[in-house]
C-alpha cells in the first residue's frame, strides 16, 4: 500500500489533468446508464403505444447523449494518458539522474540489463497503474454502485438472479489474474532462456566451429526450444478455457433475465422495454467484471515495480558533497594519504542481493572474483600513507587485487575512505563540492569507454564548451589527429556504439585527448599494453608522454619506460604499500619489487638489452645496463 | 570497412521500420510448408471457427424469436426453448473457442518449434562470411522476432481473418434476411467507419513508430549512461547529462502524447459513428414497426447485430498490420534460411584419418572479399610437433592464415594440406575435431567449469577433467571456488579472472587433445603470477604438438622453431628468433620500434 501510495505521489503534481480526467469519467459513466432507459422507452412508449413523437425524442436523445459520450472519453483517455506519461517522464528523469549520482560503490554491483529493465519495464508499469490502473479500478467501482441501484429500482427480484452469475465471472477473472498470468510469467523467462543460448551461440560461434560442437549447440537449443514449445501450450490452453468461460457466465446472465424476465411480462409484472434495458445493464456489468483479473495483475505489477524502482531512488550515495562544501581552489598537485585504509563492506551493506563485484575501476579489465560475506568488511587498503609533490610521478605496482585501482580511485573521492584521509593541496577531498574536485583530475582508464557522438564531442567530454581549436590541439598532442583526419566526417564522425567502430588503439587516444584536453592538474592513468600493433604502441607511448607532462600523475604501471621514469615507485601486496623509492633504489633491495622485474619487465629489458646489442643502437649502451642484464639471447628458449 | 558497417546499421534499420505487402503467396507457400503436417488439426480449427461464428449470431435471433413469438403469445413452453437452445449455443462457443484457441496455439508454437529448430540449425552449418556481414543483433531478431511476426499469420492471421469475414457476412445477411431496406440504410455507414478506420489505423501506425524511434534513442542515452558512469562522474558530466537526457526524454513524452491525442480520438469517433446507425435503426425501424413491416423482436436483433459489426471491421483492421509484418518477417526468415553457407563438405568428402600433424601451405592465395586479397602467396611447412610462431602488424594477415587453417573460409588459391590431405577433401567435423583453437578472448559458456572444460571432449569423464585442469594449473583455482568444478561461470564467465578464463579454455583445449593447436595469444595483461602460470601452461599445451602461434609473450617467440613475419599478407622472413634478429630485417625494426621509445624514455630520464 505504501509502495503504491508512493507511485501515486508522482501523480500528485498534476492533481488538476486528474481530477478533470475523473470527472469526465463519471460524467460518461453516468450518461451511459441513460441508454438502456432510452431503449426502454423507444420499446414501451414509442412502439409499444405507437408514439412517433417519442420515438423521434429519443432518437435524438440518443444522439446527443453519445456525442456528449464520446467528448467525455476522449477528455478522460487523453488526460489521464497525459497525466501517466508525465509521470513515467517524471520517474525516467528522476531515476536518470540519481543513477548517475550514485557511488561507484553502488555501480560496482549492479548491472546494466538489470538497471535497464526497471527503468524501462518498470517504469512502464508504474505509468500503467497510475493512469489506466487506477481509473479502470474506480470505473469498475462506480459502475458497479450505479447499475446495481438502477437495476434494483427497475425491478428488485430480477435484479437479485441476475447477480448470480457476477461472483462466477469474477472469480473466473480473479484465476485468469493469479493462475494464468504467472504461467505467462514463467514463458517468458523460458523465452529468455532460449534467446540467451541463442545468443551465446552466436557470440560463441568461433569456439563452437573450432570444436566441431554444432550438432551439440543444436540439440542444446532443442531441449530449450522444446521446453518453451511445452510452457507456451500448458500456458495458452489455460488460457483458452478461461477467457472464453467469462463469456459463457455472462451469457447465462442474459439467458436467467430472459427465461424469468420473460415469464414475468407474459404475467404482467414487468414491460418488454425494461427488460430489455434489464439484459443491457447487464452487459455493461460484464466488460469490467472481466477486467478485474486485469486490474488485479496490474497492482501486483505496479507493487513489485514500484519497490524496485524505489530501491534505487532510494539508494542513498554515501559519496555526496556536504551542503555548503566549499569549491575545490586550482590545485597545486600535492597529494597526500594520512593513514588511509578502505573496505568496500561497509558501503555495500543493505544491498546483499547485487553480486559484489571488487575492484572494478581499471584493474586490467577483468572482474575479480565476489568475496565471500567473510571477505566483505575486509580491508581492501590498510593504513596507506604517501605524498605525492606537484608534477612528480607516482608508479603504482602489484598484484591483481592488491589494491592499486582502489587507491586510485580515493583521489577524485570514487570512494570514501573507512579511515585515515586523503587530501589535496591540504584538503581534505570530503570536505570540499564533488564536481571542482573531479574537473580537475583527469583519468585514462584501461577500458576507453567512448560514447555514442561524434569524435570531437568525446573529445570534449569533460568541456562541453571547448573550441575546435582546443579539440583540434588535444587531438594533436594525443597522436589522433591523424586517424581522424582519415574518418568519415573527420571530428564530425559519429563514433560509438552508433557509430564508426574504432580500433582498440585509436579509442585510447581518444580517450587520452579527453583527458588532455581538461588540462587536469592531477593525472591517474591505467598504463595498460593493450592488444594493438607496436606502430599504434608507439604512438599511444607517446601520447601517454605529453599527456603526463607537467601534471602530478598516479599510474598503474605496466611498461618498464613508465616506471623507470617514476619519481616514486609504489609497491602495493594486500592492500598495504610493502616497497616504496626509485628504479634503482627498488633493485637493489630483495624484495618484491625484484621479483616483479625478473618475472615480467625483464622481457622488456632484454630485448632492449638485446637490439642494443646486436644491432648497436649508438648511445644507448650505458642505459640499457641499468637493469644489470647482459647476455641474455635466448637463454629463456624453451626446449 | 567501417563504411560497411554504417551501411548495414541503417539497412536494419529501415528492416524493422518499412512495410510491404500483406500477402505474398511465395512466402504463405513456403510457410505452408511448415504448417503442412497439421492441415487437418488446421481443417479441424477452421471448422470450430464457423460454429463458433454461427453459435455467437444466433444469440440475438433467439432472443428475436422470444420477443416476437414466446413473449406476445405467452407461450412458456416456446420461452423454455428459446432459453435452452441460448443455453446450448453459448456452451457451444464456450467450448468452440477454447478448442479452436487451444488448437491453433498448439499448430502454430509447434510450427514455430520446427522453424527456429531449423533457423539454429542452418545457423551452425553457416560459415564465417555470413557472422561477418550480419551483427549477433540481427541474427537475434531474425530468430525471434521476424519468426514470431510469422507466427502472428498463422495464430491470429489466417484463422481469425477468415472468422472476421465469415461473422462480417453472417451479420450482413441475417441483416438482410431480417429486413433489407433497414439494411440497406445501415449499409451507409460501413464505408464511414471502415474509412475512418483506416485513416486512423495508418496514422497511429506512423506516430508510434516515431515514437518507438525516439524511445530507442531515450533507452540508448540511458544505457550507455549506466554503463559509462565512471566516465560520467570522473569528468563531473552530470549536469550537462542530465539536461541532455531530458531533452530526450521531453521529446519522447512529446510525441507520445501527440499519439496518445489521436489515439484517444479513435474510440469516441467509432462510437460517434455506430450511435449514427443506431439512431437510424431506432427511427426508421421504429417507423417499420409500427407500420407493421417489421416485429419488434427484429429491430432489438437488428440493434444487437449492429453493435456487433464494427468489431470485425477493426479486427481486419488490425490483422493488415500484422500481416504485413508477418511478410516481411517471413521474408528476412526464408532468406536467412536460404543463405548457403559459403564452406560445405564436397560431395564424397572423407573423414579425415588420425593426423600426425604435418601442415603445408602451398601458395596460398585467400580472400574475404574478392579482388581483395589478403594472403598472397604464402607458402609454409610445419613438421609434427614444432612451433610456429606468426608475427607482423594488425592486418598483416596473421588471423587469417589461422582462419583458413581451420576452414573457416575456404581459400581462392593453392592448396593447405595436413599429412598429405587436401583439407578441402575431408569433412570439416573430421578436421576441427584434431585441429584445437585457442582465442585470444577466452569465450566461456554459461553452466559449470565443468561443463566447459569438457566442451573440449563430451565424453570425457571427471577424471580426465581434473587432470586437464591440473596440468594447466587450473586445478588449485578451481578447488577454491565454491562448489568447485560446479560453480557456475555466470553470465560469460564474469566470476572469473581474465587469466582464469585463459586457463580454463587451456583446459578445454587440451581435454580434446588435438594434434594440431591454433593459439592467439592474448595480450591482456594479467598479474606476474598469473602471468607464470599461464606460461607453464602454455607449455604443457604445446607439448607434442604442431602448434601455430599468432605470438606476443617474448618467450613463445624465442621458443618458436620458426618466426614467420607476416607484412601485407606475405611471409617476408623467416627463421628462429636469433637468425632474425641478427638479419636486421624486418622482425628487428619490428621490435626496435617498440622499444627504441623505451630507450629514449630511458635516455631522458638519465639526461635530467
Amino acid at each position: 500500500m505504501k509502495i503504491l501510495r508512493r507511485l501515486l505521489g508522482f501523480a500528485y503534481r498534476y492533481r488538476l489533468y486528474t481530477v478533470l480526467a475523473y470527472a469526465c469519467l463519471l460524467a460518461s459513466t453516468g450518461l451511459g446508464l441513460t441508454q438502456p432507459l432510452i431503449f426502454q422507452q423507444v420499446i414501451d412508449r414509442g412502439i409499444g403505444e405507437g408514439n412517433r413523437t417519442v420515438l423521434l425524442q429519443m432518437a435524438v436523445a440518443l444522439m446527443v447523449v453519445n456525442v456528449t459520450i464520446s467528448l467525455l472519453q476522449f477528455g478522460m483517455s487523453y488526460l489521464n494518458e497525459f497525466v501517466s506519461q508525465r509521470v513515467a517522464y517524471d520517474i525516467r528523469n528522476a531515476l536518470y539522474d540519481h543513477l548517475q549520482r550514485l557511488s561507484f560503490a553502488y555501480h560496482d554491483r549492479g548491472k546494466t540489463g538489470e538497471l535497464m529493465s526497471r527503468v524501462t519495464s518498470d517504469v512502464d508499469s508504474a505509468r500503467i497503474f497510475t493512469g489506466q490502473g487506477v481509473l479502470q479500478t474506480v470505473n469498475t467501482v462506480v459502475l458497479y454502485a450505479t447499475i446495481l441501484t438502477m437495476m434494483f429500482t427497475l425491478h428488485w427480484r430480477l435484479a437479485l438472479l441476475s447477480l448470480v452469475t457476477i461472483p462466477f465471472i469474477g472469480y473466473a477473472a480473479v484465476t485468469y489474474g493469479t493462475r494464468v498470468r504467472p504461467m505467462f510469467s514463467r514463458m517468458s523467462r523460458q523465452w529468455a532462456q532460449l534467446t540467451a543460448v541463442l545468443q551465446e551461440n552466436i557470440t560463441g560461434v568461433r569456439v563452437v566451429k573450432a570444436f566441431a560442437r554444432e550438432t551439440f549447440e543444436s540439440e542444446k537449443f532443442a531441449d530449450e526450444n522444446r521446453e518453451y514449445l511445452q510452457r507456451n501450450i500448458t500456458a495458452t490452453r489455460l488460457q483458452a478455457l478461461v477467457y472464453p468461460l467469462m463469456l459463457f457466465i455472462s451469457a447465462i446472465g442474459t439467458i436467467l433475465i430472459l427465461w424469468y424476465g420473460g415469464s414475468e411480462v407474459m404475467r404482467g409484472g414487468l414491460t418488454l422495454g425494461t427488460l430489455l434495458a434489464f439484459n443491457s445493464y447487464l452487459q455493461r456489468l460484464a466488460q469490467p467484471t472481466r477486467q478485474l483479473g486485469v486490474i488485479i495483475s496490474w497492482v501486483s505489477r505496479a507493487v513489485a515495480s514500484g519497490e524496485r524502482l524505489f530501491e534505487i531512488l532510494d539508494a542513498p550515495s554515501p559519496v555526496a558533497s556536504r551542503p555548503g562544501a566549499p569549491e575545490m581552489p586550482p590545485i597545486e598537485g600535492r597529494v597526500v594519504f594520512d593513514h588511509v585504509s578502505f573496505a568496500y563492506g561497509q558501503q555495500r551493506a543493505g544491498e546483499a542481493r547485487f553480486q559484489p563485484r571488487a575492484e572494478r575501476l581499471t584493474d586490467r579489465g577483468e572482474i575479480v572474483t565476489p568475496p565471500s560475506p567473510a571477505e566483505m568488511g575486509a580491508d581492501v587498503l590498510r593504513d596507506v600513507s604517501l605524498e605525492a609533490l606537484p608534477d612528480q610521478v607516482v608508479a603504482l605496482l602489484g598484484h591483481t587485487g592488491s589494491g592499486k585501482s582502489t587507491l586510485v580511485s580515493l583521489i577524485p573521492r570514487f570512494y570514501d575512505v573507512t579511515a585515515g584521509a586523503v587530501t589535496i593541496d591540504g584538503h581534505d577531498v570530503r570536505g570540499v563540492e564533488l564536481q571542482s574536485l573531479r574537473r580537475q583530475i583527469g583519468i585514462v582508464m584501461q577500458e576507453s569507454l567512448l560514447f555514442s557522438a561524434t569524435a570531437a564531442e568525446n573529445i570534449a567530454y569533460g568541456r562541453p564548451d571547448a573550441s575546435p581549436a582546443q579539440i583540434e590541439r588535444a587531438a594533436r598532442a594525443a597522436q589522433a589527429w591523424d586517424f581522424i583526419q582519415e574518418l568519415p566526417e573527420g571530428l564530425e564522425t559519429k563514433i560509438g556504439e552508433r557509430g564508426v567502430t574504432l580500433s582498440g588503439g585509436q579509442r585510447q587516444r581518444i580517450a587520452i585527448a579527453r583527458a588532455l584536453l581538461i588540462d587536469p592538474r592531477i593525472l591517474i592513468l591505467d598504463d595498460a599494453t593493450a592488444s594493438v600493433d607496436m606502430k599504434t604502441e608507439f604512438q599511444i607511448q607517446q601520447a601517454l608522454a605529453e599527456l603526463m607532462k607537467g601534471r602530478t600523475t598516479f599510474v598503474i604501471a605496466q611498461r618498464l619506460t613508465t616506471i623507470k621514469n617514476a619519481d616514486q615507485i609504489l609497491v602495493l601486496e594486500h592492500g598495504q604499500i610493502v616497497q616504496r623509492g626509485t628504479h634503482d633504489q627498488l633493485l637493489e633491495q630483495p624484495g618484491p619489487y625484484r621479483q616483479i622485474y625478473d618475472l615480467q619487465l625483464r622481457d622488456q629489458e632484454e630485448v632492449l638489452a638485446q637490439i642494443s646489442g646486436v644491432g648497436g643502437v649508438s648511445g644507448v649502451s650505458g642505459v640499457s645496463g641499468v637493469g644489470g642484464v647482459s647476455g641474455v639471447g635466448g637463454q629463456r628458449a624453451r626446449g | 570497412m567501417t563504411a560497411t558497417v554504417a551501411a548495414t546499421r541503417s539497412r536494419d534499420a529501415e528492416d524493422d521500420e518499412v512495410l510491404g505487402k500483406a500477402y505474398d503467396p511465395r512466402i504463405v507457400s513456403r510457410t505452408w510448408e511448415y504448417v503442412k503436417p497439421y492441415r487437418g488439426r488446421m481443417a479441424l480449427a477452421t471448422l470450430l471457427m464457423i460454429v463458433i461464428a454461427c453459435a455467437n449470431l444466433s444469440g440475438p435471433y433467439l432472443i428475436k424469436v422470444a420477443l416476437d413469438y414466446a413473449i406476445p403469445g405467452k407461450d412458456g413452453r416456446l420461452l423454455l426453448l428459446t432459453v435452452g437452445a441460448f443455453f446450448f449455443t453459448a456452451l457451444v462457443a464456450w467450448l468452440g473457442t477454447y478448442g479452436q484457441t487451444y488448437i491453433m496455439s498448439w499448430v502454430g508454437q509447434s510450427v514455430l518449434f520446427s522453424m527456429r529448430r531449423s533457423l539454429f540449425s542452418h545457423l551452425q552449418r553457416l560459415s564465417f562470411s555470413f557472422y561477418d556481414n550480419m551483427e549477433a543483433g540481427r541474427i537475434m531478431s531474425r530468430m525471434t522476432g521476424d519468426v514470431n511476426a510469422l507466427n502472428e499469420f498463422l495464430t491470429s492471421g489466417v484463422v481469425a481473418i477468415a472468422s472476421d469475414f465469415f461473422v462480417l457476412v453472417g451479420i450482413v445477411v441475417l441483416m438482410f434476411t431480417l429486413n433489407w431496406r433497414l439494411a440497406a440504410v445501415t449499409m451507409l455507414v460501413v464505408p464511414v467507419i471502415a474509412f475512418a478506420t483506416h485513416l486512423y489505423r495508418s496514422r497511429s501506425r506512423e506516430m508510434y513508430r516515431e515514437v518507438r524511434r525516439q524511445n530507442a534513442i531515450v533507452t540508448g542515452n540511458l544505457a550507455e549512461n549506466i554503463s559509462g558512469v565512471r566516465v560520467v562522474q570522473a569528468f563531473a558530466r552530470e549536469d550537462v547529462n542530465r539536461g541532455k537526457f531530458d531533452e530526450v526524454n521531453r521529446e519522447n513524452l512529446r510525441r507520445l502524447i501527440k499519439a496518445t491525442a489521436w489515439s484517444s480520438g479513435f474510440g469516441p469517433v467509432i462510437t460517434f459513428i455506430s450511435t449514427v446507425a443506431t439512431v437510424i435503426v431506432i427511427w426508421y425501424g421504429g417507423q417499420q414497426v409500427l407500420g407493421g413491416a417489421m416485429t419488434l423482436g427484429s429491430l432489438w436483433a437488428f440493434l444487437s447485430y449492429v453493435g456487433r459489426f464494427f468489431e470485425p471491421i477493426n479486427d481486419l483492421s488490425a490483422r493488415y498490420n500484422s500481416m504485413q509484418a508477418a511478410m516481411a518477417g517471413g521474408e528476412r526468415v526464408f532468406e536467412l534460411l536460404d543463405t548457403p553457407p559459403a564452406v560445405q563438405d564436397r560431395a564424397g568428402a572423407y573423414e579425415l584419418p588420425a593426423i600426425t600433424g604435418r601442415v603445408k601451405f602451398d601458395n596460398v592465395v585467400f580472400e574475404y572479399l574478392p579482388d581483395r586479397p589478403v594472403l598472397r602467396g604464402i607458402s609454409l611447412d610445419a613438421d609434427p610437433g614444432e612451433l610456429v610462431a606468426l608475427v607482423g602488424h594488425t592486418g598483416a594477415g596473421k588471423s587469417s592464415i589461422i582462419n583458413i587453417l581451420l576452414r573457416f573460409y575456404d581459400i581462392k588459391s593453392g592448396s593447405i594440406t595436413i599429412d598429405g590431405h587436401d583439407i578441402r577433401e575431408v569433412t570439416t567435423e573430421s578436421l576441427r575435431r584434431q585441429v584445437g583453437l585457442v582465442l585470444q578472448e577466452p569465450f566461456l559458456f554459461s553452466g559449470t567449469v565443468r561443463d566447459n572444460i569438457r566442451y573440449g571432449k563430451l565424453d570425457a569423464t571427471d577424471e580426465e577433467i581434473v587432470a586437464a585442469a591440473k596440468a594447466v594449473n587450473l586445478h588449485e583455482f578451481v578447488a577454491s571456488l565454491p562448489f568447485g568444478y560446479d560453480t557456475e561461470v555466470q553470465e560469460r564467465g564474469a566470476s572469473l579472472s581474465q587469466g582464469q578464463k585463459q586457463l580454463l579454455s587451456f583446459a578445454r583445449a587440451l581435454i580434446a587433445d588435438p594434434r594440431i593447436l591454433i593459439l592467439d595469444e592474448a595480450t591482456s595483461s594479467v598479474d606476474t603470477a598469473t602471468e607464470k602460470l599461464i606460461q607453464q601452461a602454455l607449455e604443457t599445451l604445446m607439448r607434442g604438438r604442431t602448434s601455430f602461434v599468432i605470438a606476443h609473450r617474448l618467450s613463445t617467440i624465442i621458443a618458436a622453431n620458426q618466426i614467420l613475419v607476416l607484412e601485407n599478407g606475405r611471409i617476408v622472413e623467416r627463421g628462429t628468433h636469433t637468425e632474425l634478429l641478427q638479419h636486421e630485417g624486418h622482425y628487428y625494426s619490428l621490435y626496435s620500434m617498440q622499444y627504441r621509445f623505451q630507450l629514449a624514455g630511458v635516455q631522458g630520464v638519465a639526461a635530467e
